[in-house]
């Protein structure tokens, strides 16, 4: 592979039932490029995070996947109401996730950790009332 | 241990039978999605009360061989159907987490 290839997507807000769709379809693309299954395990679980965060919190945005030589990219934006307090956000068990999220099984305070636990680089770039976009890599 | 071998097990019946072959890793419990996207190991069964179309997408993404709703909890058709596209097996069971899942290591020695 020698150009990059990318995918985009849409991500709804508030629709749990479809939330997840985005991350399946990008661990079937890169499965069929024949990638290592750990790096694919790794891929699923960071943006599957980034999207369920993305429709709990701030209904919905995008997400751009960019896979290289090197590297599969992550970007993740959305317009919602921005991270006041990155540092916290970053704790395991801390969330600001309404209970009728927390009783489908979310909000346990796990997306972010979880996502910087499973990638190489993890950026968060947030304006409160504007939106937050993090950009996410995993080394191949 | 394999798939076909828990189709055995009397107290728990399959909705989705998968892929009777695929080999058991490791049992996993877990009811919090987030805990289990983290958490759940690649090639295992999963048992849990957690029965909605996000338990199918964690299973999905984490490579979990077999789901195992504990305590009567089901999946709705659409989920059901999913998961049979997905090759993911999906079991009921009327019993508690921990004695479905102990069933299942002493069954397979795991």
């Amino acid at each position: 592979m020698s150009e990059a290839l990318t995918f985009n997507y849409k991500i709804d807000g508030d629709d749990f039932t479809r939330a997840g769709e985005a991350s399946s379809s990008v661990k079937n693309k890169l499965k069929q490029l024949g990638l290592d299954s750990d790096i694919i395990r790794k891929v699923a679980i960071a943006m599957y995070e980034g999207e369920i965060n993305m429709v709990i919190h701030a209904d919905g945005g995008s997400i751009t996947v960019t896979v290289s030589d090197s590297d599969i990219t992550m970007v993740l934006a959305d317009h919602g109401p921005g991270i006041p307090d990155i540092e916290k956000a970053m704790q395991e068990g801390y969330s600001t996730a309404r209970p009728e999220v927390r009783s489908l099984g979310f909000g346990a305070g796990m997306g972010l950790p979880n996502m910087k636990k499973y990638t190489d680089e993890m950026h968060i770039d947030t304006v409160i009332g504007q939106g937050t976009t993090i950009t996410m890599k995993v080394h191949i | 241990m394999k798939i076909k071998d828990i189709y055995e097990l009397p107290d728990c019946r399959f909705l989705v039978k998968g892929d009777p072959e695929r080999e058991i890793s490791r049992v996993f419990c877990c009811d919090l999605l987030s805990i289990a996207m983290s958490k759940a190991p690649a090639g295992g069964v999963w048992v849990t009360v957690m029965g909605n179309k996000n338990t199918l997408a964690v299973a999905s993404l984490t490579d979990t061989a077999c789901i195992v709703l504990a305590e009567g909890v089901s999946l709705d058709d659409s989920t059901l159907a999913k998961a049979e596209e997905e090759g993911i097996a999906v079991a009921a069971t009327e019993l508690p987490v921990f004695d479905m899942a102990l069933q299942i290591y002493k069954a397979g020695d795991l």
